[in-house]
């Protein structure tokens, strides 16, 4: 747009065209370095000695697929895997149902409504690991919410996730879903507004019920809002780690472990590279999987229509 | 039938007033009011533990107002929390997340802001697709760079120092500033630009005279969502710094959940709360334009 092609007279006595902008690529330097260096060149790098038998420190002795064969035998990363499959899917469907059930109720004209906006959201302000704390207190079966709730009466209330190894999981999505759903309901509601006001008129005239409007009408209308929010939603899932650590730290035993935290634990931890290397490049593999096809949705399509 | 209409056509027009508390609306903020209690619950539970002695706690109702309102756990979580061998409380993560937060801000907004700038009005060959890349990075899963950036750090002798944490910061916030920002600049007039050009003013000239001061908003969205995702981090902090160097959110963590001594919640409770404090701050603080940076980096490409 701004560099303007040049008449080819000129040509002859201009310097080459890498000084052209010279500034400019100057500037951008920590980008290209970023962007190469770190972001393509280090990716690559752990993909390509995910196939070595580093231990201690990386080395290049090829193994081919060992260590993805080891890690799929492993049952630590099979747990972590089914916890990250079960938090992810209740995660996604609920972040969506709650963003968009309370965007839906802030969008009906109320008062207050920015009261409630802040209210709902200031937990996004937050960081995991004060989350995490803040649930393991309140979900302490000693002092927390189960003791309270038999102080009522009800002596024989159990609810205690976190120390029992099937329901761990959703003790962490309690603490999630505070967190994040605030997010998504922002997103909603920047949705929401985004809708003409006609549409709600048409549905009024034809006498289509509030709900049966959202349902029908406005939620097939934000399908591009919709698809934002489950990237970030999926996005966010991924990286999982925070929150397990402050939280449960992986425990009662295997039972709340997550990819990330797998990689972590292998690489920094149990000293065994190759094995981080390999369950990281999974990692990368689940988020290319999410990715492309979102971009051929977001891009692809673009271009076409 | 007859009656009616002659009363419609008597009386008062214009469509019926609505009541302030019909059903619907009972049960809408009925509604909004359950889940105002389930999102302000740990804020309101931090808060009473907090101010609590251990005995108040052990009798059990964490919901329960502070019979004996105590500042002591501050006190203790400040001042005094282990973590491991050294005891000198959260003051030491506080100072090293400062220490931490000031640099990476300016550095990452200095060169998001930059590329921005140089992505809009200086486009040169290739300048689109390492913005794509840089993009496409944001996407990548931090631990397929842990290990790479490790060595680098090793490399240039930042490994475990507050300066390797502050280049961490800074690589992994330029994507979504330098969208922040490129986005930004690609919406200020293109006039503007040429007409500097003409007047003969260069790179730095036009950034600093003419985009910087009308960039202004930006740069405070930018802070606003850099504050709260640098103090937040836990990731980087623990992989890329040594225990004297740990930020305030890897030594809360440490000292909840450390395996020694006898747990005392109310000081656990005072130290999440005052790790929680400055990203609080901000966010009541900025109100919208904290949506607004948000809202930025939720809306990709």
């Amino acid at each position: 747009m701004t560099v303007a092609s040049e008449p080819p007279s000129h040509k002859g006595k201009r310097p080459s065209r890498l000084f052209k902008n010279w500034m400019a690529k100057l500037a951008s330097l920590p980008m290209i370095l970023t962007a190469l260096v770190v972001f393509v060149g280090g990716t690559a790098w752990t993909v390509t000695y995910s196939f070595t038998s580093s231990r201690m420190l990386p080395k290049t002795s090829w193994v081919g697929f060992d260590q993805y064969e080891r890690l799929w035998n492993t049952d630590r990363w099979i747990i972590s895997i089914k916890n990250l499959g079960i938090y992810g899917i209740c995660s996604m469907i609920l972040t969506l149902v709650i963003g968009f059930s309370l965007a839906a109720c802030l969008d009906r004209k109320i008062r207050f409504e920015s009261a409630f906006r802040s209210i709902f959201l200031y937990p996004f302000a937050l960081s995991f690991v004060v989350t995490g704390l803040v649930w393991q207190w309140i979900l302490n079966p000693d002092f927390g919410l189960q003791n309270v709730v038999r102080g009522w009466g009800w002596e024989s209330f159990t609810f205690n996730p976190l120390n029992d190894p099937n329901t761990v999981i959703y003790g962490l999505l309690i603490a999630g879903l505070w967190q994040g759903t605030g997010l998504i309901m922002c997103i909603m509601l920047a949705g929401l507004r985004g809708i003409d006001e006609d549409i709600w008129k048409a549905a009024r005239v034809d006498g289509i019920g509030t709900v049966k409007t959202y349902v029908m009408v406005i939620i097939p209308m934000m399908r591009p809002v919709f698809i934002t929010a489950l990237v970030l939603i999926a996005s966010g899932i991924i990286k999982l780690y925070d929150l397990v650590v402050a939280q449960t730290g992986g425990g009662p035993g295997l039972s709340s472990e997550v990819p990330a935290k797998y990689v972590i634990e292998y690489m920094f931890r149990a000293q065994n590279l190759g094995q981080g290397f390999a369950a990281s490049t999974m990692m990368l593999c689940s988020v290319v999987i999410i990715l492309i096809p979102w971009a051929y949705l977001e891009f692809g399509g673009k271009k076409r229509g | 039938m007859a009656d009616m209409t002659t009363n419609t056509a008597a009386g008062p027009r214009g469509p019926k007033p609505k009541k302030a508390f019909s059903r619907g609306n009972i049960f809408l903020y009925g509604t909004l009011i359950v889940v105002s209690m389930y999102y302000l619950l740990p804020l309101y539970v931090m808060i009473v533990t907090s101010l609590k002695g251990m005995p108040e706690i052990r009798m059990g109702n964490v919901f329960g107002p502070p019979m004996e309102i105590t500042f002591e756990p501050w006190v203790k979580a400040w001042s005094e929390a282990c973590t491991g061998i050294n005891c000198d409380g959260l003051s030491r993560g506080f100072g090293n997340s400062v220490r931490i937060l000031i640099p990476s801000i300016v550095l990452s907004i200095a060169i998001a802001s930059i590329n921005g700038y140089a992505l809009s009005n200086w486009k040169f060959k290739g300048s689109e697709t390492f913005f794509t890349i840089l993009i496409i990075g944001a996407f990548i899963p931090y631990q397929t760079m842990l290990y790479p950036i490790v060595i680098m750090l090793r490399e240039i002798g930042l490994m475990g120092s507050i300066g390797g944490l502050v280049l961490v910061h800074t690589i992994f916030g330029m994507p979504i500033l330098t969208l922040l920002f490129r986005n930004y600049f690609a919406s200020i007039p293109e006039e503007l630009f040429k007409a500097a050009r003409v007047d003969g003013a260069g790179f730095w000239q036009i950034y600093f005279q003419i985009m910087l001061p009308m960039a202004l908003p930006i740069f405070v969205v930018a802070i606003i969502l850099q504050v709260t995702g640098i103090w937040n981090d836990f990731l980087f902090g623990v992989i890329y710094t040594k225990p004297a160097t740990y930020p305030m959110t890897v030594q809360l963590n440490n000292i909840v959940n450390s395996v020694q001594g006898v747990k005392e919640y109310n000081v656990n409770m005072a130290a999440t709360l005052l790790t929680g404090l400055v990203p609080l701050v901000i966010y009541f603080a900025s109100g919208k334009l904290f949506v607004r940076g948000i809202a930025a980096g939720a809306v990709k490409g």
